[in-house]
């Protein structure tokens, strides 16, 4: 009985649960990249106490790889020394550490997975609760396999129509971070449903879980069902039975219904995630990069909607059109399938899988002054480069659109070649 | 006793220390060059128990804790706000930086007021104008971890399982 939250709360607990109690929880897995496992292993050594199960440790190379700096590589030394130390058997480097759990199957419905990385929330859109943690509760969870929580409350954000031709998820989760603001989700679970959610594919549904960390949350989740079972089927290795769970009779603390067909293509502008606008408003302000790339925006379908767009074009030369696909997997696929051919014909500049320009730290720094628009969730001032330097989100189409002309275009003046 | 260093809402981890400083997790390193884009005067003057007053959703963004440890490594005695982003809540906990929420001190506290803080019982007094406010008091199971200096030193002489017992 209860919201989303609450019932995978109780299945773990063995018990029914509801908002506002403390647990101490056991964990599926523990999950910390090149940039937060160093603290780990600091915790780690410090508490003196050796690893409870090695099999839930899961350590990604993905935010300064290949390093950019000597410091970064003497990062990634010491985690390869720890990993030999203790003989850990998953440290992946083959793309953004959540599109890589994802597809490599670690993420089940109603599975509890921790991560040292605040879109840990990703998690979600598999019915599977996640969530970003420091890295100091990484390294204890390695010794104890537990973490607490306190059950949070739930906003159900139900979506209901079909977005217009040219407008995505991105466009709609925009939306709903400007509407609640980006401390509205804080402590808070939301529940993102309704029929809209319900026929998105799954690389469309990510983007609420992941961008549910923009606003506060604690978590973003997207009930399990036929899509999800079919997406952890046919695209990753894990095995079933998968058990879907859902709410049951839940009490919400506030329920948000959102029309999705009036809705027009949406930008986060400088310098707040809920600084949104509709796109017309900002129509033709200059850009100097074009990032897309990242755990919200670099799917092979969003390659897709990118290459479609660009094929047999130019993008404006003055402008640096950087695309980082979100993992090797997607990229292979886009090599074999001739995306990453015309995306490169286009002139944009293709890079190795990982969180590139995201983290302001390689792959695409901003100067004093520049303006990117991009696929990311986060804009804060300074992240990308600069603290002088301007971000704006928006989705891959809009992207695509503003790296020809070099200005914040609108996707649905290119409507025909986006399908 | 020591002096009100006030900040806005949403201060975000990036705005508390900027990514490109967090090359480093030595507290005094870090300590440099914390809120260095939004107050820079704050690591130049700041004095040992000085005090941070934030406003809502404070510490928000990344999961970095790089942000709670330049605080910590500034030596500041707490930090006072409305309301703490959810993952900064922990890693503040965690690591042993004392932090209290208390909207009704935040709306009257001004830069440079002085202020005592009583950790254990989450009173708060304004030397400069006479008035006390009450924090919300932690949890048991936080103040047993804020008692041990953070989650580190709790695990040295515990099980994790005491903190719910």
């Amino acid at each position: 009985m209860g919201t989303l939250i609450e019932e995978i709360f109780s299945r773990r607990a063995g018990k029914q649960v509801q908002a506002s109690e403390i647990l101490l929880l056991d964990v599926d897995y523990i999950m910390s990249h090149d940039n937060t496992t160093p603290l780990a292993i600091k915790a780690f050594r410090d508490i003196g106490k050796p690893i409870l199960d090695k099999n839930k440790i899961v350590i990604h190379f993905d935010h300064a790889y290949p390093a950019p700096n000597v410091l970064a590589a003497e990062n990634h030394k010491k985690i390869i020394e720890f990993v030999k130390e203790q003989e850990l058997p998953h440290l992946l480097h083959q793309g953004v550490c959540h599109q890589v759990m994802i597809e490599e199957g670690y993420i089940t419905p109603g599975s509890i997975v921790i991560g040292a990385d605040s879109h840990s929330n990703t998690y979600g859109a598999m019915g599977a609760f996640g969530t970003g943690l420091g890295s100091t509760e990484i390294g204890v969870a390695w010794i104890t396999g537990k973490c607490w929580f306190k059950v949070p409350e739930t906003i159900r954000v139900e979506l209901s129509g079909q977005a217009q031709a040219g407008v995505y998820a991105k466009d709609v989760m925009i939306h709903i971070a400007g509407l609640l603001g980006m401390d509205g989700g804080t402590y808070r679970s939301i529940e993102f449903s309704g029929e809209y959610i319900n026929n998105l594919p799954m690389h469309e549904r990510i983007i609420f879980p992941n961008m549910s960390t923009e606003i506060g949350a604690k978590c973003g989740l997207i009930a399990a069902d036929e899509v999800t079972i079919n997406y952890l089927e046919n695209e990753t290795p894990a095995t079933g039975p998968f058990e879907a769970l859902y709410p049951i009779n839940p009490r919400y603390e506030r329920v948000l219904e959102i029309d999705v067909s009036t809705l027009t293509p949406q930008v986060a502008c400088h310098p707040d995630v809920d600084n949104v606008k509709p796109l017309t408003e900002v129509e033709g302000l200059d850009v100097h990069e074009v990032y897309i790339g990242t755990c919200t925006n670099a799917r092979y379908e969003d390659l897709e909607i990118v290459a479609n767009m660009l094929k047999g074009k130019k993008v404006n030369p003055l402008v640096r059109v950087i695309v980082t696909p979100a993992s090797d997997r997607i990229y292979k696929k886009a090599l074999k399938n001739g995306l990453i051919e015309i995306l490169m014909d286009a002139g944009c500049t293709v890079t190795g899988s990982g969180c590139g320009a995201c983290i302001g730290r390689h792959g695409g720094i901003l100067a004093p002054g520049e303006r990117a628009l991009t696929t990311m969730n986060r804009n804060f001032i300074g992240r990308m480069g600069s603290p002088l330097s301007e971000i704006y989100l928006a989705s891959p189409a809009t992207a695509a659109a503003t790296a020809l002309t070099g200005k914040i275009t609108d996707p649905r003046e290119f409507l025909e070649t986006i399908f | 006793m020591g002096k009100a260093w006030t900040f806005g809402e949403n201060m975000n981890t990036d705005e508390i220390i900027p990514g490109r400083y967090n090359i480093t997790i030595d507290p005094l390193e870090l300590a440099k060059n914390v809120f260095c884009e939004v107050k820079p005067e704050y690591a130049k003057t700041m004095q040992p128990g000085d005090v941070i007053v934030g406003g809502q959703n404070f510490g928000c963004g990344s999961s970095r804790e790089h942000a709670p440890i330049a605080i910590k490594g500034s030596q500041a005695k707490c930090i006072i706000a409305p309301s703490f982003a959810r993952i900064f809540f922990r890693n503040a906990i965690n690591i042993g930086l004392p932090i209290l929420e208390c909207p009704e001190a935040v709306a009257d506290i001004t830069e440079g007021d002085d202020i005592d803080v009583n950790l254990s019982t989450g009173e708060i007094f304004n030397r400069t104008n006479g008035h006390q406010y009450q924090a919300q008091a932690l949890p048991d199971f936080v103040l047993k971890i804020a008692d041990a200096g953070g989650i580190v030193n709790f695990l040295k002489t515990h099980d994790i399982q005491d903190l719910l017992a």
